[in-house]
């Protein structure tokens, strides 16, 4: 029965144009693109994102206003835009626990350089440049010195806060200097009935996901996190790249900060108090994964969005505000166990 | 004039002499068998042919040159190709991601460079033909069988047209009926004229592939001679050390 079977199919073979097999086994997938998109993380923590809402809509009816989808989507817009940095990192294999400390460090240096006159270009920079000093310093001592990022990171946590402290004398800043209208409307205020900084996030998720799939540098991230060592044998420049990528991170939560102090209309260096573990928690429900080599761009808005929407939903529902990190975290285990029940079916 | 040419190649890691002046002499089209005990020298070797030490003294030649690599990218800059024992391969990208890994094809768009899939995917999807392998540019490396990940390896030193292809214990971890697969993967590079030097211990790989055998024991070359001088037995026992030298 086998054997004539076999022998059909040898004796068709003959007919079968060879260079059309060569040329469909060269473009087939194992997955097509809906499956692909169904497999990943993203896709089912947005699914979650969709059940929660429907319940709440029932639930209450202040949920679906325009007024609460304003606030939900500006709160996680933050964490959102920090996220995509973290997902970089952690696409490594690496972790930035500075994040937190380095939201309240560019706070007040941001601050202090608009308190004193100079104009918000100038404040832009300054902020900026006090991410990427401290990204740096991240990434030299992990890339170069070979340190693990959870000690790095963590020594910069504290180190950011105390010169936070320092600088800042411990006190508030409220008083922006001469472009401080502006400054506070691009935090705060809003285009077309949507917030500001959610424009920001969507560029920047677009951004990325450009960076993710058609750029080498986000290839060779990719690349990095599956494996560092192939990556070094290949050419790559992999101590510049991790250099890059705390960077990069340190960036986007420099921007984050931005965006955060015109919104808040004041500066204190207790500002990002335990930020990076809420950042970290929506870029892993996001889909990345701490052992490195999985990134999605969408992924990192649509974690931080989920945790946003929990502590949304819980305070709406009437739940005490003190039930609201339990379900964070709950919701963070479930996701990584979601991620391994999928993956131990393959 | 050799394709590669080693002369008086030693290398010392402190009191521990792990080469003697080793003489090696490649011509191009021409398969190398390299073969020894474990400790005898020949990963030293290897890793000296691919850049990733220099020697503590001794010359590397290539086509008459004298050269000197300080990282792997400079043996491969001068033609020289390495597949790992390891394979040194990103599980989490694609066949053709892996390929074209540190060299990616891109393609401009207005100021925008972008990685070109279509273009990699079909270049690797040549190579793959070429290799006669069923690999799909398109998959998942963590989804292919070993024979499949050699063959992304070795597509991948095609990818600049190398002179020497070295191969680092190509066998030594798949199954069967995938060893045959691999070394008709290293006659087709012979074939295309590539010189490969091929590391095993599985002394009937080297006899079907190779043109020439080169023994080392204990840092020392103890022989080297055409397959066809030869036998199974002579190469154990210049392994071992039972026949002192050919």
């Amino acid at each position: 029965m086998n054997n004539t079977t076999k022998k059909t199919s040898t004796g068709s073979d003959k007919q079968i144009d060879h260079a059309a097999i060569d040329a469909s086994i060269t473009q087939r997938q194992e997955v097509s693109a809906i499956g692909a998109i169904i497999r990943t993380q993203p896709f089912w923590v947005f699914v979650a994102i969709l059940c929660i809402a429907t319940v709440m809509t029932f639930v209450s009816d202040a949920f679906m206003t325009e007024r609460n989808m304003f606030n939900i989507t500006r709160n996680f817009a933050f964490f959102g835009i920090m996220a995509l940095g973290m997902s970089a990192v952690i696409c490594t294999a690496g972790i930035d626990l500075s994040v937190g400390s380095l939201l309240g460090l560019c706070a007040i240096t941001l601050g202090l350089t608009m308190q004193s006159g100079w104009g918000i270009e100038m404040g832009f920079i300054v902020c900026m440049l006090t991410a990427a000093i401290v990204g740096f310093i991240n990434g030299f001592l992990i890339a170069y010195l070979k340190m693990a990022p959870f000690v790095v990171t963590l020594g910069m946590l504290a180190m950011a806060r105390s010169i936070a402290m320092v600088l800042s004398n411990n006190k508030m800043i409220y008083e922006f200097g001469p472009d401080m209208e502006l400054f506070e409307w691009i935090g705060g205020e809003s285009m077309l009935g949507v917030p500001n900084v959610v424009w920001l996030l969507i560029v920047m998720t677009l951004i990325f996901w450009w960076i993710w799939k058609y750029s080498t540098w986000g290839r060779w991230v990719v690349a990095i996190g599956g494996n560092a060592h192939a990556a070094k044998l290949a050419g790559i420049p992999v101590e510049r790249m991790i250099v890059s990528v705390y960077v990069v991170c340190s960036m986007c939560t420099g921007l984050a900060a931005f965006m955060f102090i015109g919104y808040t209309g004041s500066a204190t260096n207790g500002m990002g108090v335990s930020y990076e573990l809420n950042v970290i928690a929506a870029t892993v429900i996001g889909g990345a994964n701490l052992m490195g080599g999985i990134v999605y761009a969408f992924g990192a808005a649509i974690g931080a969005a989920l945790v946003e929407l929990i502590r949304n939903s819980l305070l709406l529902a009437g739940i005490p505000a003190l039930w609201q990190q339990f379900f964070v975290g709950l919701f963070l285990i479930l996701a990584v166990l979601l991620e391994q029940i999928r993956n131990r079916g393959r | 004039m050799s394709l590669l040419e080693l002369k008086e190649i030693t290398k010392r890691f402190g009191a521990i002499s792990a080469l003697q002046g080793v003489n090696l002499a490649i011509e191009a089209g021409e398969a190398v068998g390299l073969m020894g005990d474990n400790g005898a020298g020949k990963s030293t070797l290897m890793k000296i042919i691919a850049g990733n030490f220099p020697p503590t003294s001794g010359d590397i030649r290539i086509d008459g040159n004298l050269v000197s690599f300080n990282k792997p990218l400079d043996a491969r800059n001068s033609g020289i190709e390495i597949v790992y024992q390891d394979l040194a391969l990103c599980d989490n990208l694609t066949a053709s991601a892996n390929v074209f890994l540190g060299r990616e094809l891109k393609k401009k768009i207005g100021p925008f460079s972008m990685l070109d899939y279509r273009g990699m995917n079909e270049r690797a999807g040549e190579l793959f033909t070429e290799l006669k392998s069923e690999t799909r540019p398109r998959d998942l490396v963590k989804q292919m069988s070993g024979g499949q990940r050699q063959a992304v390896a070795i597509a991948r030193t095609r990818l600049s047209d190398p002179k020497l292809v070295l191969m680092d214990e190509p066998t030594a971890a798949i199954s069967v009926r995938q060893v045959a697969e691999v070394l008709s993967l290293i006659k087709r590079l012979k074939d295309t004229g590539h010189a490969v030097v091929l590391v095993s211990h599985r002394m009937p790989d080297v006899f079907e592939v190779c043109d020439r055998v080169a023994v080392l024991r204990r840092g020392i070359k103890v022989a080297d001679k055409s397959i066809d001088q030869t036998s199974t037995e002579e190469v154990t026992g210049l392994i071992t050390g039972a026949v002192e030298a050919a």
